[in-house]
């Protein structure tokens, strides 16, 4: 790897996750760099989810070290941890918002951490982050329960994005959404990385939302990082699980309007 | 539109400058036009200071903004500036961003675009004749309630009536696993319930009847309260507790997954599925349960009765017998199918109002407690009024 740590977003070596005596990862390898939209594909049960929730915190790993924007967190003390976690976002399958708060305030409660920010600019940073997540006004003022699939999803992102993290974790991001949404949902992402500068960690079984938005793609298989690597490289790779899935007739159809699009655009 | 401009050379003296200085800084110079010279982190943290300091610029010319000096931009910082931008636009004057590194450019970029231009009008305040709206839609809302019972009362009956035309079409296995469910296993909390009535209803009874010297009049106190009014009454509303909820959360959590109208799909009746075996199981129980409270009660106030009072088993009988007739018992049994209906329609109705979402679970599961409770005590109420206007 030609990496230096400072490149480096996310690094993970030799991790090992267990649930009893069934093994997810065995010795995973993985690095995430600044600024990259990195995919995450597996099949399922793979442990992709677990691999996110590990990262961030929410599974304590059997073995193995995580540095996380030059962290690291086995390491970090309880502040350094605290302050590392207000670094980055996670929007969750489902959007994972506070079913008794509206979307404005569910936007609002990462911003009541910041020391001595007046409600009102803290109303207005929020309706912000609602409007950059591609949010209608109206939605502001809905409890999640009143939302559809989608919506929760872009309000979960704009909870991720609220204090400008350097990380954003997305789970499937475009699971459960129409096309036209799902693609949407994929200029967002493409968008607001660049525009922003987010590093952005992305599970997804989309081929549509890989080849639409990711720099690369690593495959878990085999309780670990098989491979990572650009989509064009993927389609070289001589294992019958990445064959299968990036030669599929799906992965063929999204290619195809994948290079659709590219053509339009020059 | 943000763009790097093209006097960079300027721009590291001043960063050399203030390097040092995070705070967010805002300088007004006026040389061949308004220029603002912007300095220092413009992030979340400072974001306050740098909207106070953007205030104060003037919107009745063209400005230039100096970025040239800006250690670090974020969306919050690029908010500030585009409301700056926002109120010049609004005046009719152009905004030129200068020396801006392109990371800023492009985030200032977004937040720009992404700038959400409405202004929220304040909710209006409520007038009387929104006030006299909102009750009477609570009125409405009230009435089609009660109208919604009664339409799930019809449609139990119904299914009743064609499940004893067409047995054939009757669950009996759900039937008698309702039984079980509702019946058998509320004996031991009913037992405890009576039981302790019982007790309390004596010992308290024989201290004040002591004062009279009409101890032996307990018995009468005893037999009739429990008989005919706290043995099924209290029966009710523990039965509906435990099973006004389990309905609803069963058949809410099934509407909830959709089952139901898979059910529906399938040619399946979901009253004669869901509703007619937990009702019917309901109203073939709770006077077995009522039957059930009240030996427990009488054997509490008995029990209590030889304790404080040295009244022999034998004479508590002969004294239940002469001073208690058999229409007591029957007056307070007589309330229990009405009671079951009541309890059994409440807790189905709320199930299949549940929607989509696991709160409305939850909220439609205490409901369907509280509405069966309240229920169940005033149609007691109406018995009484009842029976004492018939004279029984």
């Amino acid at each position: 790897m030609a990496e230096t740590q400072t490149d480096l977003a996310i690094r993970v070596r030799g991790l090992c996750n267990r649930f009893g005596t069934h093994s997810v990862h065995e010795g995973l390898d993985l690095d995430v760099r600044r600024g990259e939209i990195m995919g995450i594909v597996g099949g399922s049960g793979t442990g992709k989810s677990v691999l996110l929730r590990t990262i961030v915190g929410l599974q304590r790993p059997a073995e193995g070290q995580i540095t996380v924007l030059g962290v690291d967190k086995s390491r970090a003390s309880d502040d350094e941890a605290r302050a590392l976690e207000r670094r980055w976002g996670v929007m969750f399958q489902d959007g994972a918002l506070f079913s008794a708060l509206t979307v404005r305030e569910n936007v609002e409660v990462p911003l009541r951490s910041v020391p001595g920010l007046p409600a009102d600019i803290r109303r207005d940073l929020a309706d912000l982050k609602i409007a950059m997540a591609g949010l209608k006004p109206v939605a502001r003022g809905k409890f999640p329960s009143e939302l559809s699939g989608g919506m929760r999803k872009r309000a979960g992102l704009a909870r991720a994005l609220a204090l400008d993290p350097d990380i954003v974790f997305l789970d499937e991001p475009t699971a459960g959404l129409d096309p036209i949404g799902a693609a949407e949902f994929d200029t967002l992402i493409r968008g607001l990385s660049r525009s922003l500068g987010l590093t952005v960690f992305l599970v997804t079984h989309d081929l549509d939302t890989l080849h639409a938005t990711c720099d690369r793609v690593a495959v878990l298989a085999e309780r670990k990082v098989l491979v990572t690597g650009t989509m064009a490289e993927m389609l070289d790779v001589d294992h019958p699980w990445v064959r299968d899935y990036f030669h599929g007739p799906r992965a063929r159809a999204a290619l195809a309007d994948a290079q659709a699009h590219s053509t339009e655009k020059t | 539109m943000p763009s790097p401009g093209p006097a960079a050379d300027r721009a590291p003296s001043r960063a050399d400058d203030l390097a040092a200085d995070p705070t967010p800084r805002v300088q007004m110079h006026s040389d061949a036009g308004p220029v603002l010279h912007l300095s220092g982190r413009l992030d979340i943290a400072g974001v306050a200071t740098l909207r106070a300091g953007l205030r104060d610029v003037p919107t009745d010319a063209a400005l230039r903004v100096d970025m040239g000096a800006v250690q670090a931009l974020d969306t919050a910082g690029a908010w500030a500036l585009a409301g700056l931008a926002a109120r010049l636009d609004a005046a009719g004057h152009a905004v030129t961003w200068e020396n801006a590194q392109p990371a800023h450019a492009d985030i200032l970029d977004r937040v720009i675009q992404s700038l959400p231009d409405d202004q929220e009008s304040p909710p209006p305040a409520q007038s009387l004749t929104d006030r006299l709206e909102t009750l009477g839609r609570a009125s409405v809302a009230g009435l089609r309630f009660f109208a919604e019972l009664l339409a799930m009362l019809g449609l139990f009956t119904d299914r009743l009536v064609r499940a004893i035309l067409r047995p054939r079409e009757f669950r009996l296995t759900a039937l008698v696993h309702h039984c079980h469910e509702v019946g058998v296993k509320a004996v031991p909390i009913v037992v405890l319930m009576a039981f302790l009535i019982g007790v309390v209803l004596a010992f308290q009874g024989s201290s004040q009847l002591r004062q009279f010297g009409a101890e032996v009049f307990v018995v009468d106190l005893i037999a009739i309260s429990i008989l005919r009014e706290l043995g099924i009454l209290l029966t009710a509303i523990i039965v509906a507790g435990r099973t006004a909820s389990a309905f609803t959360a069963a058949i809410g959590s099934m509407k909830m997954r959709e089952e139901v109208d898979a059910m529906h799909t399938l040619g399946l009746d979901p009253a004669q599925v869901l509703f007619v075996p937990r009702i019917l199981a309901l109203l073939l129980m709770l006077p077995i349960l009522g039957l059930i409270a009240n030996v427990a009660g009488l054997f509490g106030g008995a029990l209590m009765a030889w304790i404080e009072l040295g009244l022999s088993p034998g004479m508590f009988r002969v004294r239940l017998v002469d001073g208690v007739g058999v229409n007591t018992v029957l007056v307070g049994l007589s309330k229990a199918p009405v009671f079951a209906l009541i309890i059994g329609v409440v807790g189905c109705h709320a199930g299949m109002k549940v929607q989509s979402n696991a709160e409305s679970l939850g909220r439609m599961t205490s409901a369907a407690v509280v509405t069966a409770i309240f229920s169940v005590i005033v149609a007691n109420a109406a018995f009484s009024v009842f029976y004492a206007q018939i004279g029984v």
